[in-house]
């Protein structure tokens, strides 16, 4: 096997609500290839974008220890976390997080503010960028001017641009018809096979989760073989857009009122 | 520099939001620009006053007036270098919106008292020799258009000629500027002989209502004082000297304390605009919350996204005030050619720091609470949350 890029080993994580102590992730192990293309799947409440936020240093684990390539996220410190971010992760989100008064390019732009490019050496990674993506002609465009898609492909411009070794994608494709959603994935499956970007994708589809090149499910902070899966917690074979108990701009359960996140 | 895109962007998320606080941040800078400059202007005089002028009043008041017969035992005084009387004319020149001070004097003595007054020599002598001559300020003989050779009516408000009228006539025989142009406002005034305004009043002969004393040396000012005032103490007619400085922040005193009125109307507008910015920009970053937190994801550390809210808060008042202090130096010409008197209204350079001062202490409060929470935000919770 290829050598591992992230080692989680008996990673937890618990919060605090109130008096109660939520244990959000049992003692996960886990190690990823570098090179992989993940997808992350699991029912709502499961620990999916709580593993994505401590592996993309968003976060850090209440116990265990978590390896990014040669880094200890476990034992940083949050400014240190910080500039390991900066250098090491992109990210892309489900609602593209773009700042809606910026163009493209100046939105590509914002991870190199933190470098010491100079301005013309930064436009020219930003006009790459975009060109991978395929947007290099809407540079100029401000995210509201833009389609989902190509918002989303913006968003993954930004999450390259700085030329990052792992990608962090939350549901990337939530907010996406199927067929936009299909771009989306193979653009990442471009970036996973030719660019060498290593990947974890949190996702509910499991159409998205074709695209990717392992499979892992999470429940109740646990890794469990996709049969583990109880019944009515296995993952749909629709797109969320299309599920009927999705809202999928609030990626809220209307069965259950819970949230994705933790 | 690389960051101001971002700033600005930021700035006008919101443009309607922006631009009326903006606007209500150049009106409170202009109102401080323009009374600052009306604040300087009352204490002009304060700062040009000579170090070796002394000036003597009636001790209870200014309008109390003393015999002539003062001035020639002030003269004795050991110190005194030269003195002269002079008194409040009040009156105006064709209609009452043209006022101007007048000052009957004694020409000579008080020409030499203030050497920043500059009359060529022949019109100082013609004006010696004219009892009914007077001299006038060069910028309200621009003003008024008043050339050598001219009669000057003049309508008095407390003298009126011994056959009742109110209607003096000068002869003007010389025009006079400054040294400093900038101390031109201070001395925008006519002047006569008090000879011919003291034979020609209806009243009040024999008195003047002040006397300026020339000290031959301003170390000794404190020893003169004291020995004029002892001089009339316990007499009908008691003195109150003091320097010219002091007197002329009393004189200013008495129509207020300007300042005070000042800094209690800028005062209260400042707190009032705490307020509006204040929540300009704690609206602007709580609706911004999702974009911090992603920047913060990007590798923007605490304190770099702490300092774009602060920059942005900085960027909106300094640009403001900016604004309001460039408005008040276009108004300023205009409304100092309006007023006599303020013909040397200008903003001056430790107003317009002041002003850059109280824009960025102003950012900086306004700033601070929303930048702050910007920086404790947490990636996580933010983003959860939106």
């Amino acid at each position: 096997m290829t050598e591992a890029i992230v080692s989680l080993k008996g990673v937890t994580k618990s919060y605090t609500r109130g008096k109660q102590s939520v244990e959000v992730l049992q003692s996960l192990d886990l190690d990823i290839a570098s090179g992989d293309f993940l997808a992350l799947m699991g029912p709502s409440g499961s620990g999916k974008t709580t593993l994505l936020n401590l592996i993309g240093g968003l976060d850090t684990p209440s116990g265990g220890e978590l390896r990014v390539g040669d880094a200890r996220l476990d034992q940083m410190s949050s400014s240190q976390l910080t500039k390991w971010r900066a250098n090491h992760v992109g990210f892309v989100f489900q609602f593209y997080n773009l700042l809606p008064v910026l163009s493209a390019e100046r939105n590509v732009e914002l991870p190199l503010l933190l470098t010491s490019l100079s301005a013309a050496e930064r436009m020219k990674r930003v006009r790459i960028a975009l060109g991978v993506v395929g947007l290099a002609e809407r540079a100029k465009h401000k995210p509201g001017e833009l389609s989902g898609g190509q918002a989303q492909r913006v968003a993954i411009a930004r999450a390259i641009v700085a030329d990052p070794t792992l990608l962090v994608c939350d549901e990337p494709t939530g907010d996406l018809d199927r067929k936009t959603a299909d771009e989306i994935l193979g653009l990442l499956q471009i970036l996973n096979r030719e660019h060498g970007k290593t990947i974890i994708m949190v996702t509910h589809d499991p159409k998205a989760a074709e695209f990717a090149t392992h499979t892992l499910h999470l429940d109740k902070g646990r890794l469990v073989e996709a049969g583990e899966l109880e019944q009515d917690e296995r993952p749909v074979d629709v797109h969320p857009s299309e599920r009927p108990d999705m809202d999928v701009r609030a990626g809220r359960s209307a069965r259950d009122g819970s949230t994705g996140a933790p | 520099m690389k960051y101001l895109p971002l700033i600005w962007a930021a700035l006008w998320r919101r443009k309607p939001r922006t631009i009326f606080t903006m606007l209500s941040i150049v009106v409170a800078f202009l109102l401080y620009a323009l009374l600052s400059a009306v604040n300087a202007a009352f204490n002009a005089g304060v700062e040009i006053a000579g170090a070796d002028r002394l000036i003597t009043t009636g001790r209870y008041s200014l309008t109390q007036v003393l015999p002539f017969g003062h001035l020639q035992q002030v003269r004795s005084v050991p110190g005194v270098a030269s003195v002269a009387g002079q008194s409040w004319f009040g009156g105006y020149y064709q209609k009452e919106s043209n006022f101007f001070p007048q000052f009957p004097t004694q020409i000579e003595p008080y020409l030499e008292m203030y050497p920043e007054i500059v009359l060529p020599e022949e019109q100082k002598q013609a004006m010696l020799n004219t009892r009914t001559g007077a001299i006038v300020a060069k910028t309200l003989a621009d003003r008024y258009g008043f050339k050598v050779g001219d009669r000057i009516p003049i309508i008095a408000g407390i003298w009126p000629l011994a056959d009742g009228s109110n209607n003096w006539e000068f002869d003007l025989v010389g025009i006079f500027d400054t040294k400093n142009p900038k101390e031109r406002s201070m001395y925008e005034m006519l002047l006569f002989h008090h000879e011919y305004f003291d034979e020609a009043r209806q009243f009040g002969k024999g008195t003047i209502g002040w006397i300026v004393i020339k000290t031959e040396d301003p170390d000794r000012n404190e020893e003169i004082v004291e020995a004029v005032d002892d001089l009339f103490a316990n007499s009908p007619n008691e003195t109150r000297t003091e320097t010219e400085r002091a007197f002329n922040q009393s004189f200013v005193k008495q129509m207020g304390d300007i300042g005070l009125i000042m800094s209690s109307i800028i005062g209260a507008v400042f707190f009032t605009l705490l307020f509006l910015t204040g929540n300009t920009m704690m609206q602007s970053v709580r609706e911004r919350i999702p974009e911090l937190a992603v920047l913060k994801t990007l590798g923007y550390s605490d304190v770099g996204v702490l300092g774009l809210v602060l920059a942005e808060s900085l960027a909106l008042c300094v640009l403001a005030a900016l604004v309001g202090i460039g408005l008040a130096g276009l108004l300023l010409p205009g409304i100092a050619a309006k007023l006599p008197g303020f013909s040397g209204l200008a903003l001056k350079p430790e107003a317009f720091a002041g002003a850059l001062g109280i824009a960025v202490l102003l950012a900086l409060i306004v700033g601070l609470p929303p930048a702050l929470r910007a920086m404790r935000l947490k990636i996580v919770d933010a983003l959860a949350a939106h």
